[in-house]
């Protein structure tokens, strides 16, 4: 029933397939070595971005709601998982230190000891009760899922309640990531303020085991969270559910009129997506080696919604390009890899222009290519927009556009 | 017989403007009424405040058997309650197949989950082929409703309305836009679904209330004028007056 309406979907499963096993022969850990483990860290870290976008393009490109706050739920899931990889990696160290001393260290030295270590850079040397838990993994696990989807939940409760719309909607989500970002920089909010979490690269547990294979099983990791969430969501807007929140983005006054609870389905949705981020959140994180406060920065959830622009919103292949392309486009330029264009009069650096290129390039995708790279997609496959002589497919603002949308 | 949709005393002001004033109306269970008026006489805010889109300033709207008040639910509620709503142009999901257009008016239940898990199967298949053959676009079943011509579009919205199995239908204007065999087979529909639920068409067409051959409500300046048939009200000098005598 989902492949025969949605074949993309094992198109794309077999992209991800061939290319994570390509990968996986070509590093350092189980193969031939020609791709070198910050690459592969590189590419997984592309993969959990593919994440988040898909998760925007189902609340952004399916249920028309414009959130520009949802990297504040990839970075609360990093700092669930970052909580328990330092606490747990710290103890390790902890307990290896006090096992020398002549006395054998109680367990409320230990948690003490861990307390100063971790809290020490903040003048600290409490544990806060949001760490509470911060030693068991089964917990901060759950909790990956739970705080961002809680938060979610709560805030769009309140957004959605009072029909909170368009423009006015996104500022709020703008606003709400602005908030949590400036809580987490204080030194007292529990979370080591602007110095973030570090040292995440190193699992506790598996400090035998190098990089560059932690690497790889991180990709697999990355890769198989992506398929199956591409699935999900596949499944998610194929059937009725997915015609409910198409309706709801093109004209939700109808909807309503149907008997759909529009406000329940936004919020479903919203809930949703903010928990496959958050999963993406807790893949990346650890690749990353580092979080902080700076990862809630606006600017991050407005690159979100560029990637799902440039790549094509409404479709879930899209999201996945415009993420991948972006982001390793991005990291090309602004590696100092890119070549300087000499002008004669001015060389351009890309690593400051290449924003500016960026910002050109969302523009003119807007105005002129309203369905990004999927065009290219389109163009093979045959498909074309309707003729509508540039109506709208709906009254709403977040509606499909003639150009977005296929005949 | 006790009415199915009771509207006692409403009142409602736009900006000092009162749209509607101490208005009351009621229908039966199984009727067909037709309202004129004039622009801005209040027809269409009365809709609204019955379907729960606008909420009056005082007066009661009370709806079935135990004469449950609607003005605390939302529209979303209200539509569940078994109220459908026809605007008068086309309102449809264009990006979407006929068939998807006809499926989610599908009476089944409306919570997310519940949708979630719903698949289509052969009952549904078939409710659906028999509503499209019912107004006509039982050969456009997988074409888009963008695509569909005006008409279409909007026997695509009646077909919708019919999926939802309402026991009241409030019909904004179905004759704008329609030729004169279109209007034939709305004028035989409406009766025909009379037969079985209530019916409230609102309409300027005079020629048109005049096939339904119903009663009549005319409104004016936000309450009622007259009440009766066709031919009763046309003979109230108010009514000559405001309406017909223009």
């Amino acid at each position: 029933m989902l492949i025969r309406k949605y074949p993309s979907v094992l198109i794309f499963l077999a992209v991800l397939a061939v290319f994570t096993l390509a990968i996986t022969l070509l590093s350092q850990a189980y193969g031939t070595g020609a791709v070198p483990t910050s690459t592969v860290k590189l590419l997984g870290k592309t993969l959990c971005l593919a994440l988040a976008a898909l998760a925007m393009d189902l609340v952004w490109g399916y249920a028309g709601i414009l959130s520009l706050g949802h990297m504040a739920f990839f970075a609360l899931g990093g700092y669930m998982i970052g909580m328990w990889l330092m606490y747990a990696r710290t103890a390790e160290i902890v307990t290896a230190t006090l096992a020398n001393a002549p006395i054998p260290a109680t367990p409320d030295e230990i948690r003490q000891g861990i307390a100063s270590q971790i809290f020490g850079v903040v003048g600290s040397s409490d544990l806060p009760l949001t760490w509470s838990f911060a030693g068991s993994l089964p917990i901060q696990l759950l909790l990956v899922l739970a705080v961002p989807g809680i938060f979610a939940f709560l805030f769009g409760w309140l957004a959605f309640r009072s029909r909170v719309n368009g423009v006015y909607l996104s500022i709020l989500t703008q606003a709400m990531t602005l908030a949590l970002a400036l809580w987490l920089f204080q030194n007292d909010s529990g979370f080591r303020g602007n110095n973030g979490l570090s040292g995440l690269q190193n699992i506790p547990g598996l400090t035998d085991v190098p990089q560059s294979t932690l690497s790889i099983w991180f990709l697999w990791a990355s890769a198989a969270a992506l398929g199956l969430c591409y699935v999900l969501a596949s499944w998610l807007v194929s059937g009725k559910f997915g015609s409910v929140i198409r309706a709801i983005r093109d004209d939700e006054a109808r909807v309503r009129f149907l008997g759909y609870s529009v406000e329940g389905y936004k919020l479903f949705v919203f809930t949703l997506s903010a928990m496959i981020c958050a999963i993406a959140g807790a893949l990346y994180y650890p690749q990353a080696g580092i979080i902080n406060p700076a990862e809630l920065a606006p600017i991050a959830s407005i690159y979100l919604a560029v990637w799902v622009a440039i790549g094509g919103r409404g479709r879930l292949y899209g999201a996945v390009i415009g993420a991948v392309f972006v982001s390793l486009l991005s990291s090309w330029f602004t590696g100092g890899k890119a070549p300087d264009l000499n002008l004669g009069f001015y060389t351009i650096h890309w690593v400051d222009w290449w924003q500016v290129l960026l910002g050109v390039a969302f523009v003119l995708v807007t105005l002129f290519a309203p369905k990004g790279l999927s065009s290219i997609i389109d163009a093979v496959a045959g498909l074309r927009a309707p003729k509508r002589h540039g109506a709208d497919l709906g009254p709403d603002l977040g509606a499909l556009r003639e150009r977005e949308a296929e005949a | 017989m006790s009415a199915l949709l009771e509207v006692s005393g409403i009142s409602k002001s736009f900006d000092g403007f009162r749209a509607i004033n101490n208005l009351s109306f009621s229908i039966g269970a199984a009727e067909l009424r037709a309202i004129i008026g004039p622009n801005g006489a209040g027809k269409t805010t009365f809709m609204d405040i019955v379907t729960g889109k606008t909420r009056p300033d005082e007066g009661q709207v009370r709806w079935g058997e135990f004469s449950r008040s609607l003005l605390r639910l939302s529209e979303a509620q209200i539509a569940r309650e078994g109220i459908g709503r026809k605007f008068q142009r086309p309102t449809v999901f264009e990006d979407q197949s006929v068939a998807d257009n006809l499926t989610m008016a599908l009476k089944a239940p409306r919570g997310p989950f519940a949708v979630l898990f719903w698949r289509p199967g052969s009952a549904s298949d078939a409710r659906v082929a028999e509503l499209a053959a019912e107004v006509g676009l039982a050969g456009q079943l997988l074409r888009k409703a963008g695509e569909l011509s005006h008409g279409q579009k909007q026997w695509l919205e009646i077909g919708m309305l019919l999926a939802q199995e309402p026991r009241l239908l409030l019909v904004d204007e179905p004759a704008a836009g329609m030729t004169l065999a279109e209007r034939e087979q709305t004028t035989t529909l409406l009766r025909r679904l009379a037969g079985t639920r209530a019916v409230v068409v609102v309409e300027h067409d005079m020629e048109f209330v005049r096939r339904l051959n119903c009663k009549v409500t005319v409104l004016h300046q936000g309450a009622v004028l007259a009440e009766g048939s066709l031919d009763h009200v046309s003979a109230n000098p108010d009514v000559i007056e405001v309406y017909l005598g223009r």
